[in-house]
């Protein structure tokens, strides 16, 4: 880590760091810049990323709490009772309250702490720069910035956890009129406005991110670095800011909107509403609907913004792996293109039973069947891919295909819901959650894992250990399958979301047994899962060290840094770049990195 | 105690684990990095095969087990389900396709191509052809299915028949109640700030109220309001009103494959034809305790989970003689105006205590 300090034609850039350490003379940076205050990308990415296995952490653990409620709902944990105390779980069983309360956190932190800041923020941040050949982001400053908003959103949702009524509990949409009525539910009081407010931090970390990433991406490409040379990550996470960028700001809206409904007075969603043990309320003329546009605006097309950068990723790393050029690179670039600008077409979707105009809603139903060209296009080509390749199972690679079938049963399974005709069945029922949980939740995590088991020789100059990660991976497939493929069957009963118990259900009771099996996966995935984490954190220490630049074979300009690089990224001059990004095994030749200039007897693709 | 001492097994499983991790590792130096990437590739390649083989075994085994707990094995309760079920079995039956062939490819490829010391890649970097086939094909049968789907939801959201009974149903944390509209056939107005939940839970307007300039509407006063539980005729249309006094809830009936939003301000609707009456339904299901559940679908607040209606499909002279029986909410509320009350004025006192008693309970539920 020492030549780090020493490293970095571009280590002045973190004086622009303006706080009371600035020390012009000085290269040496103190422990505060170059670690906590850093303004170096890869410094954030790691920043995002340690904090984003934290949520993950947390997140992952809600999800036992409450699946240990619905597996086992005549049980008594007493000792939970201990640690948690009176209030998360009482006579030795969650209470609803908690139960509620672990649903919506666990889904918040998932999607956003985990799977935007985490995921996106992480990679990019390492990558941007590093494959397009710049030194740092446009905008350093704003780019720690984004990190610190993103600190200040989780301590905040933290601090929500432990108010006296409780953290919110409406669940993660937090649809109106239960989220803006203090009196409708203990977790919409104070809860609620420490979630608001940490999802507004949130909002301004990303958009803080995001422009930081696309005015990057337009403008320090290095010397012939064309967009079609682009690495498909950078593509993918170019199209993930862009998302983030134009929906984000449509959510802050709605939640403006909803904290002047909670502390103002006004009535944007509040009509005609009788509260028991309260009366009835002055508000009339809102609508609890416009919420939902304004909330799916940005929620659907946040499905895109977490999955975007896992197949971006899983491109990259299939192609390295599978030593081959990914197929059909400008059809890869097409398909995100299309999700891009079909994912702010289809938002009306998760509304097709609000009382949303029917004829609106088919308009919905076409386009957000259209979304399934893309995906099955892209699917092919990962096929495609694949085919007649020399497939190397790095802990990367193998996270990669994993990414590929789960995408592919969660993917299918949203042209079911996608049809309005099987919605009005199917809606808010277990299949819902089996399919988002699977195409977006663990794909994209298996995305993330793909990432960081593949990017951490070059984040540490270490490897994780791959035992581990063999172990790792195979527990968490075959797991993840295991709780989310029985769901199919539980929704097909039509068993509803966010139940605290079902016993009392004459319709969904008979699912006791199954609810029993899924539960104890959870807690044995959630075990393999403590494997990554600790696998990190030692490797970071005491991983076996990286002795080549480039230990993957890949072609990318990453791989042409030094192994430890330093603030600037290239020691000297950053390279030219002179081809794409996929030409392994072309001409007979293994790999060829994109900074080699074109052969004159080179074969065209 | 058995607290600590799983705490301490699994913290020895990891500590195993770990060891071996180690050991792997150190191995691995020993053995030169190309043989152990050349070994562990053909474990993972190995598994690979393998998780294809026991997952395939594994969906079977899993459809054996769990396929007579879904809705699927029982026809649907309502003529508008069976439309749901066989749109959602064609969709089935295409991406039940797709999947197999997909995930099959998948994991054969991984395996099949595995890296072997000779074994040169084809470098492929695009074929027109087949990128225009694999997005023509799924662009064609997407087209079939959304043409399919939309004409049944176009059916399931238009009009409802003439004939058809009305119903409406609101929802309120943590229960339903109905209202039928009585012998004028007219649901009368209601007005949430008139709602007293011991006499009047949906706000009917039955007086005249100068500060919110209301006026008594006698349709009210034939309407029929209950909780808990709602009778409808079998073979007969239905069109619920569905409207909400608080938050957002949900109309959900399982059975029925249908279900609809209940929104506060905004009345929603959805019609659907019974097909089955209860008893018939206990007699196909083979369940003596079924019933049909309604299930809110719209998370609404800690109690969400025990938002349970019931729905009674019964045959039409079931129904009437049941209806003969029911007295209109307007009586509960203004005992005084109740006919039977006055027939026998000297038992007036009795009917004046049980009345409060019911509206309690009604109350209370």
């Amino acid at each position: 880590m020492s030549t780090e300090i020493a490293l970095g034609a571009g280590a002045g850039l973190s004086t622009e760091l303006a706080t009371e350490h600035h020390e012009h003379h000085e290269h040496h940076q103190s422990f505060i810049t170059k670690y906590v205050f850093s303004t170096d990308h890869k410094m954030i990415s790691k920043q995002f990323l340690i904090t984003g296995i934290i949520w993950a952490f947390l997140g992952g653990l809600m999800s036992v709490l409450f699946r240990l409620q619905l597996g086992y709902p005549d049980s008594h944990f007493y000792w939970l009772q201990d640690v948690l105390g009176k209030f998360w779980v009482d006579d030795g069983r969650i209470t609803p309250q908690a139960y509620y309360a672990l649903v919506t956190i666990h889904g918040t932190v998932m999607i956003f702490f985990v799977l935007t800041a985490g995921l996106s923020g992480t990679f990019a941040n390492f990558l941007i720069p590093l494959q397009i050949g710049a030194r740092d982001m446009a905008s350093p400053f704003m780019n720690m910035l984004s990190y610190w908003f993103f600190l200040a959103a989780g301590l905040v949702m933290l601090s929500s956890l432990f108010v006296e009524t409780g953290p919110f509990s409406g669940g993660w949409v937090a649809y109106a009129p239960l989220s803006a009525l203090r009196d409708a539910s203990p977790g919409s009081k104070s809860g609620m406005d420490l979630w608001l407010i940490a999802m507004i931090l949130f909002v301004v970390s990303s958009l803080l991110g995001g422009l930081n990433y696309v005015a990057t991406i337009l403008n320090m490409r290095t010397k012939g670095m064309s967009m079609t040379r682009l690495p498909l990550t950078i593509w993918a996470l170019f199209f993930t800011a862009v998302i983030g960028i134009l929906s984000f700001p449509v959510l802050f809206s709605g939640f403006i909107l909803l904290i002047f409904d909670r502390n103002f007075g006004t009535s944007f969603y509040l009509s005609d509403i009788f509260i028991n043990g309260v009366g009835a309320l002055p508000n009339e003329g809102g609508t609890a609907i416009l919420y939902q546009h304004l909330f799916w605006f940005l929620g659907h097309p946040e499905v895109y913004i977490v999955l975007l950068p896992a197949m971006g990723m899983a491109s990259e790393i299939m192609s390295i792996n599978s030593r081959k050029p990914i197929f059909g690179y400008m059809a890869m670039i097409g398909s995100l293109f299309a999700i891009c600008i079909l994912s702010f077409l289809v938002w009306a979707h998760h509304m097709f039973v609000s009382g949303l105009n029917p004829f609106v809603g088919s308009v919905f139903v076409l386009l957000t069947l259209l979304i399934a060209v893309p995906s099955a296009i892209k699917v092919f080509n990962w096929l495609t891919t694949l085919w007649r390749g020399n497939i190397r199972f790095t802990p990367g690679m193998l996270f990669t295909i994993g990414f590929v079938s789960l995408f592919i049963s969660g993917g299918l399974t949203g042209i079911w819901l996608g049809d309005s005709a099987i919605d009005i069945h199917l809606h808010d029922t277990y299949f819902v959650i089996a399919h988002f949980h699977l195409v977006m939740g663990v794909a994209s995590m298996f995305g993330m894992f793909a990432g960081i088991y593949h990017w951490f020789p070059k984040m540490y100059g270490r490897y994780m250990n791959n035992t581990l990660a063999y172990i790792h991976f195979w527990i968490t497939l075959v797991g993840a399958y295991l709780i989310f493929w029985p769901m199919h069957y539980e929704g097909l009963a039509g068993m509803p979301r966010r139940y605290y118990d079902y016993s009392s259900w004459e319709s969904f009771k008979q699912f006791a047994e199954l609810n029993r099996f899924i539960s104890t996966v959870v807690i044995i995935t959630f075990a393999a899962q403590l494997l990554f984490i600790f696998n990190f954190f030692y490797s970071i220490f005491k991983g076996r060290k990286v002795t080549t630049k480039n230990p993957w074979g890949a072609n990318t300009l990453e791989w042409t840094t030094p192994i430890n690089p330093g603030h600037g990224n290239w020691d000297g001059e950053i390279p030219e770049v002179h081809r794409w990004a996929y030409d392994y095994n072309k001409d007979g030749r293994e790999f060829i990195p994109q900074t080699e200039p074109v052969g004159a007897d080179e074969s065209q693709h | 105690m058995t607290i600590f001492l799983t705490i301490a097994v699994i913290v020895l499983v990891f500590l195993v684990i770990f060891q071996i991790a180690k050991a792997s590792e150190y191995v691995g130096i020993l053995k030169g990095e190309k043989e152990t990437r050349q070994q562990a590739n053909k474990i993972n390649g190995f598994l690979m095969f393998g998780f294809l083989v026991l997952g395939l075994i594994g969906l079977y085994w899993c459809n054996e087990l769990l396929f007579k707990k879904t809705l699927l094995v029982h026809p649907s309760a309502s003529v508008q389900g069976e439309k749901v079920d066989s749109i959602l079995w064609i969709t089935l039956i295409v991406t039940g396709a797709v999947f197999l062939a997909t995930q099959i490819l998948l994991f054969w490829f991984a395996f099949r191509y595995q890296e072997k010391e000779n074994h040169k890649p084809f470098y492929f970097p695009h074929n027109s052809k087949l990128e225009v086939i694999w997005t023509v094909i799924p662009a064609i049968v997407l087209t079939i299915l959304v043409i399919i789907g939309l004409r049944d939801w176009f059916y399931f959201t238009g009009d409802a028949p003439k004939n058809a009974m009305v119903v409406e149903i609101t929802g309120k944390q943590f229960g339903w109640i109905f209202r039928y509209p009585g012998e004028d056939g007219i649901l009368g107005k209601k007005y949430y700030k008139e709602i007293d939940p011991a006499t009047n839970s949906l706000g009917l307007v039955w007086k005249n109220d100068s500060t919110l300039h209301l006026k008594d509407d006698p349709a009210t006063h034939d309407d029929i309001v209950m909780e808990q539980t709602l009778y409808l005729v079998k073979g007969k249309p239905v069109k619920f009103i569905i409207g909400s006094r608080d938050v957002i809830h949900d109309v959900g009936l399982p059975q029925f494959r249908l279900k609809m939003d209940a929104v506060p301000g905004i009345p929603t609707t959805m019609w659907l034809t019974p097909k089955y009456t209860t008893e018939e339904m206990r007699k196909i299901t083979d369940n003596p305790n079924f019933d049909y559940e309604i299930a809110c679908d719209q998370l609404c607040g800690n109690g969400h989970y025990s938002m349970k209606g019931i729905i009674k499909v019964v045959s039409q002279e079931d129904f009437d003689v049941w209806m003969a029986k029911q007295k209109p909410y307007y009586y509960l509320a203004f005992p005084d105006k109740d006919p039977d009350n006055k027939k026998v004025d000297s038992t007036a006192k009795p009917t004046m205590a049980t009345n409060p008693l019911k509206n309690k309970a009604i109350a209370i539920k």
